[in-house]
């Protein structure tokens, strides 16, 4: 059995959550939490923790040298980097619309990464 | 490169010097070994033009400081520098400190000082309204002044350059030998340079420029000074340059107005014996303060945009050393120009002027300009004047420094001009942009691309202030 | 003279707001002037995600939030003229601007509302000791060059300030290959998002120094290190804590201040502790028919309370240019005991609707009743988990509470124990 504290970061209060987790790495109980988000929460960033991935890729023919990208949804996080790698290889021509798809489907995740802004 | 004279350090100083050499018809190098003039004491002083009163009579510092103060409001006009004659102040806090204002008075007569007079606690208020009530009575003089020392020494490298000076950047003196025949060999950052005078106007570093061709007369002390720069919107704290009794690190805490409208506060002393370190430190910074707050006690830090320190080359003896060296009747040195040495700086360069002709006998050209162009300042124009410049050039009409309203018309102009600006601060100097509230937060990256644009290079390759201060690093795709 | 029924100055997410709502209206000719040469301000350069939960239900990047509003913008009938700086407001609403293409333009406007947003406390205003070398910039200034210029500002970095501009700095440096050393934040707490604690800082093994600022920077060319040291409760450094930490960039994320200076010389009342315009609840200031919204009015966390106040500004422009704004006797709002200010000011008597007051609290405070007095009469009371001053809170005021309140009183809202 092992616990794990944390703060919630669902809403400005910032609860406290400990989390139990069994030794197959199983969640056997949240508390501190004050709402359900908290809950889900806790469960999510003990077993497989997602963040967003923002950054730039090279841009050519632009009126700038590089375009802003996301993940159209979030990643897991311990392949930030390694998705920040494929995102760097990337060179687009402008223009670029909000939206574009810029990489397919990264790192077989599932998920796009995407253009968020215009660029001529 | 051969030439007739060259003249070691950017200054105001050298850079006065190689001016005035310029209307002769000889070949003259003026070299820097910073990225721009005005890179060293010059660029962070009281910028002021002293009266002449505190020099002892009889010394060179008295005789230059009251000959200078005399020729800047001239020199100023004729080459469109800010400079304003707003008259000093020395504030007597106690009976022993009226005493002494006294003296200085007495000093300032005997120096050929005019227009001195020690005036009332009531007078001093009725000039200074936010001056402490603890004043106890204050000398006036009427002929000091304020200018901006690097627009000053800009200026002057402008003229020297636009009447055949070489400028040349980068150029530190490693090495001086004397040839045979007599004339010297320069071994410096940029090359070699051969020239037959040398003029050592190399401010704090005078002793090991000196000391290359074996003159070792010269003792100097680093004495660094810090100050506070208020924002304009406290501007009318104070429209005198105000002063404390002198003690004996120098002239005491300043709170001066500036040409450009902001207040000035400082300097702190501290000899440290370091040449080039111009850091601030807390203990400094809050002398200066608490000494401004003597003199005006209604300054507030919170108005600060900024603060910075300059080393000033204090000579032991207490006097500026100008004059040819004991080991070369072909190598002039002009150093320990301390406190007045702004003031003095015009009759300095004149001074230097006298000594090089008795010898060199030059013709004068034929085709010289003093006067240099007033630079284009949209800050100062009226509605018409901005719609008819913008008319004729439309970069006039970007505002690149949104604090200090100055467009890219004038940052290209600081570019292109004789001797004009390589760098960041060197725009920053020229045109102020970067010198607002914001200090350079939203202009600092777009001077950078217009550097690059205008220089043929990358924007990494920009500078700050020359040498390894990069702005930014490689890109980052 | 160019004539416009509202000239909005600034184009970013408070301008462009501002002008749509006007539109939406029915304001006829709008014009927006903005100083860079896209619509979008600041948000341009803010590509993380986290924008527009409130407002779209939907998390999104900067530049897309920018994005939504410029494409109505650019659909709509609203001129814009970029490049553009307003140099000056006179008393009679004639606005003086200037921009390459048009040279020196004057716009005689009914209403003019202003969003100029705010700027970044520089290192000046701190006074860290100590050399003047490369390298030391504000966090805005580093993040533009590297979102928006594409170059790194900087390989080894300490970041002043964990507002959340720091943290989102240091989470973007490290993405790109630099090494973020340390964050230090004066206060013994952070400014920022604590989702932004986690997601800048823990995920990436940042330090955050709590109670610690930078007391020495060193380097005479490029930027070589920092000096930082543990504060004392009066935030003076405390001898022998300090530490040396080589770097060659110092980011100050350190405040921001609304820029003003446009309204100063227009002659505008500023608020002493917003640094913004004191405003009525349709966010008109003192100089009739001059509105402001957005930061330059009062610094929001959130992009989406920006739009809304806005919004509330371009149709209180809306009803000044049509007549129909009521004026007259004024009821106070003041902050106390706590609560720093109140954004708006005044609120006529005659409004015509509910009025949101929005502020920000001094300190930290946990489990404590938020009440709104007139007088010592409690008009409200609502308790509260936690306040923060990073977080812009706000409280609702019935139109039937204004309404019944006298004349040139005053509302106060304060904390008091729960």
């Amino acid at each position: 059995m092992t616990k794990k504290e944390m703060v919630c970061v669902s809403c400005p209060i910032g609860c406290a959550i400990t989390v139990e987790l069994d030794d197959s790495n199983e969640v056997v109980s949240v508390t501190g939490n004050t709402c359900p988000r908290g809950d889900k929460y806790a469960r999510q960033e003990c077993t497989h923790p997602e963040r967003m991935l923002t950054s730039t890729v090279k841009l050519e023919g632009g009126k700038l040298p590089v375009v802003s990208v996301k993940s159209a949804s979030p990643i897991p996080k311990e392949m930030l980097f390694e998705a920040m790698k494929e995102i760097n290889k990337v060179t687009l021509n402008a223009p670029v619309k909000i939206g574009d798809v810029v990489i397919k489907n990264i790192l077989g995740t599932g998920v796009d990464i995407i253009a968020t802004n215009d660029a001529k | 490169m051969r030439y007739d004279v060259a003249v070691i350090g950017g200054g105001v100083v050298g850079a006065l010097i190689s001016m005035k050499l310029s209307k002769y018809d000889i070949k003259i190098a003026l070299l820097e070994k910073c990225n721009d003039v005005a890179m060293g004491t010059t660029k962070a002083n009281s910028a002021i033009v002293h009266g002449g009163f505190d020099a002892m009579p009889g010394t060179l510092k008295a005789k230059l400081n009251v000959k200078g103060t005399g020729m800047m409001p001239e020199l100023c006009r004729d080459l469109n520098v800010p400079y304003r004659n707003n008259g000093s102040l020395v504030l007597a806090f106690s009976d022993e400190e009226v005493e002494h204002i006294k003296v200085l008075y007495d000093r300032g007569v005997k120096n050929g000082v005019d227009r001195l007079e020690i005036i009332s606690k009531e007078r001093a208020k009725e000039l200074e309204p936010n001056v402490s009530d603890e004043v106890k009575a204050a000398l006036l003089s009427n002929t000091a002044g304020i200018v901006c020392p690097y627009e000053l020494t800009i200026a002057a490298a402008e003229v020297a350059v636009t009447n055949g000076v070489d400028f040349i950047r980068n150029c530190e003196v490693k090495n001086i030998t004397k040839l045979d025949g007599g004339r010297f060999e320069l071994d410096t950052a940029a090359g070699k340079i051969e020239t037959e005078y040398i003029i050592n106007a190399a401010g704090i570093h005078s002793d090991e420029i000196a000391a290359m061709i074996g003159d070792d007369s010269i003792e100097l002390v680093p004495r660094r000074g810090e100050y506070y720069l208020l924002d304009k919107s406290y501007g009318s704290l104070a429209s005198h340059t105000i002063f404390q009794c002198p003690n004996k690190m120098g002239k005491g805490v300043l709170v001066t107005p500036t040409v450009d409208g902001n207040i000035l506060i400082g300097p702190s002393a501290s000899d440290d014996r370091e040449k080039d370190n111009t850091d601030t430190t807390p203990d400094g910074l809050e002398f200066v303060l608490s000494k401004a707050f003597k003199s005006v006690p209604s300054i507030n830090v919170r108005g600060a945009i900024t603060s910075f320190a300059g080393v000033r080359s204090h000579p032991v003896t207490d006097d500026f050393i100008i004059g040819y060296s004991d080991k070369s009747d072909k190598f002039i040195n002009c150093a320990g120009i301390e406190s007045p040495g702004l003031s003095a700086a015009p009759a300095i360069a004149e001074y230097v002027e006298g000594l090089l002709i008795e010898k060199l006998s030059p013709r004068t050209k034929e085709s010289f300009t003093v006067n240099r162009q007033a630079p284009v300042r949209f800050r100062h124009m009226n509605e018409q004047q901005r719609r008819e410049l913008i008319e004729k050039n439309s970069a006039y009409g970007r505002i690149i420094c949104r604090c200090e309203t100055i467009t890219e018309g004038e940052i290209l102009d600081a570019i292109h001009a004789p001797a004009g600006a390589r760098d960041v601060d060197g725009v920053k100097r020229r045109t102020r942009a970067g010198m607002g509230r914001c200090q350079g937060g939203f202009c600092s990256s777009k001077v950078v691309e217009i550097l690059a644009r205008e220089l043929g290079t990358d924007m990494n390759e920009i500078t700050k202030f020359g040498g390894n201060s990069k702005i930014i690093f490689e890109r980052t795709k | 003279m160019l004539s416009y029924d509202l000239a909005v100055i600034g184009g970013g997410p408070a301008g462009m707001a501002a002008a749509l709502k006007a539109r939406e209206e029915g304001v006829e000719k709008i014009v927006i002037l903005e100083r860079a040469d896209t619509l979008g301000g600041i948000l341009e350069q803010c590509i993380h995600t986290g924008f527009g939960l409130h407002y779209f239900g939907e998390e999104l990047s900067g530049p897309e939030y920018a994005g939504r509003f410029i494409k109505q913008v650019n659909e709509s009938d609203i001129e814009v003229k970029t490049d553009t700086m307003v140099l000056d407001i006179s008393q009679d609403n004639v606005v003086t601007a200037c921009n390459n293409v048009d040279g020196l333009i004057t716009i005689k406007a009914t209403a003019i509302v202003l969003a100029m947003g705010c700027r970044e406390r520089p290192r000046g205003a701190l006074s860290i000791a100590g050399s003047r070398a490369s390298g030391i910039m504000t966090a805005g200034t580093a993040q533009k060059y590297v979102n928006i210029n594409g170059y790194m500002p900087g390989k080894t970095v300490v970041i002043l300030g964990s507002g959340d501009i720091g943290l989102i700095m240091a989470r973007r440096m490290t993405l790109e290959g630099a090494k973020v050393k340390a964050v230090c934040e004066l206060m013994p707490y952070s400014g920022g998002l604590t989702r932004n604690i986690v997601q800048c800082l823990e995920d990436f093994g940042i330090p955050l120094r709590l109670s610690c600022t930078v007391v020495k920077t060193h380097g005479r060319e490029r930027l070589e290190g920092v000096t930082v040291a543990n504060v004392d409760e009066n935030l003076k450094p405390i001898p022998g804590t300090e530490e040396y930490i080589p770097c060659d960039t110092l980011m100050l994320s350190v405040g921001l201040i609304p820029e003003n200076e446009l309204s100063k010389n227009a002659g505008i009342e500023l608020d002493s502790i917003t640094n913004g315009p004191s405003v009525d609840e349709y966010r008109e200031t003192n100089h009739k028919g001059v509105f402001a919204c957005g930061n330059v009015l009062q610094v929001h966390d959130l992009v989406d309370y920006v739009t809304q106040e806005s919004q509330i500004a371009g149709e209180g422009a809306a009803k000044y240019i049509k007549g129909e704004k009521k004026t007259g006797e004024c009821i106070k709002t003041l902050g106390t005991n706590g609560v720093r200010y109140i954004v708006p000011q005044r609120i006529n008597k005659q409004t015509d609707k509910s009025v949101k007051l929005y502020f920000r609290v001094g300190k930290v405070f946990k489990n404590v009743k938020l009440v709104v007095k007139c007088g010592d009469e409690v008009i409200m009371s609502n308790k509260k988990k936690k306040m923060t001053p990073g977080e812009m809170e706000y409280i609702l005021i019935k139109l039937d509470t204004i309404k019944s309140l006298p004349a040139d009183s005053t509302l106060t809202v304060t904390i008091e124990e729960a």
